[in-house]
């Protein structure tokens, strides 16, 4: 299993903040992503690549390869508007 | 949470903050450096053509001082810098508070200047924070509350420093 965090538009549109995915361990950022748009299809949109990044461990990352387990702090959430 | 080591001050708070505080953090025992630039970032009442009443950052706790601190640690490997300060509010936010302060000192203005502007620029879409704006109808009554989209303005701002 897997848990992803979610933040601002993305948690609100999802309606959660945490979502755990029944995915095996370790799994790669695009199999993170299907599962979610399998979880929410109408939120596919949303989630496609580009407009929600990805953050393992606190670290932006923009590999869809990047490897994932149970143990990583996983993030999903848009692009950022700070300042 | 604060990061403090010997130069850098990283900050995320709701509380406002004080200018002149946060100057003469950058200025006092502070003999090498000669020029001190700093920026203010403050809520606007307009936002694409809409009057806007109120304004809420949500942040990644953790991440985002993480985020910050990669920032300025990057500037500090392109210009020799003294002190760097960066405070950023999260919370609600009514029109015209300060959102976020970025002071840099140096012992001349054209590193602070150039620093204190790539910290402002990678703050904005490289450090996690979202805006989500409260818009008025013309009546003065509330319409929506929308996130703000990412301005690809920004993005672009960022391909000059790379």
């Amino acid at each position: 299993m897997i848990q992803v965090l979610l933040f601002a538009r993305l948690r609100d549109e999802l309606g959660t903040g945490t979502v755990n995915l029944e995915i095996p361990s370790p799994a790669r950022v695009r199999d993170v992503r299907a599962a979610l748009c399998q979880q929410f299809p109408q939120h596919r949109a949303l989630l496609a690549e580009g407009k929600a990044l990805v953050a393992i461990n606190q670290n932006l990352t923009n590999d869809e390869q990047a490897s994932v387990s149970e143990r990583d702090e996983v993030a999903l959430f848009p692009p950022m508007t700070g300042g | 949470m604060t990061v403090d080591n010997w130069q850098d001050r990283i900050q995320v708070q709701t509380a406002d903050f004080s200018v002149d505080e946060e100057y003469q953090r950058l200025c006092c025992d502070n003999a090498a450096d000669g020029a001190v630039v700093f920026f203010v970032g403050r809520v606007r009442d307009r936002n694409q053509g809409d009057q806007v009443s109120l304004l809420e950052l949500e942040h990644y706790p953790g991440m985002t001082e993480k985020a910050l601190q990669g920032i300025v640690d990057d500037a500090r490997s392109r210009w020799q810098l003294g002190r760097v300060s960066v405070v950023h509010r999260v919370g609600p936010m009514n029109i015209e508070e300060q959102i976020v302060f970025v002071g840099v000192s140096s012992p001349h203005r054209g590193n602070a200047f150039e620093a204190a502007e790539y910290i402002m620029d990678y703050l904005k879409s490289r450090a996690p924070f979202w805006k989500k704006e409260r818009i008025l109808d013309t009546n003065g009554e509330l319409r929506e509350e929308r996130w703000v989209d990412a301005r690809d303005s920004d993005s672009a701002a960022l391909e000059r420093w790379e």
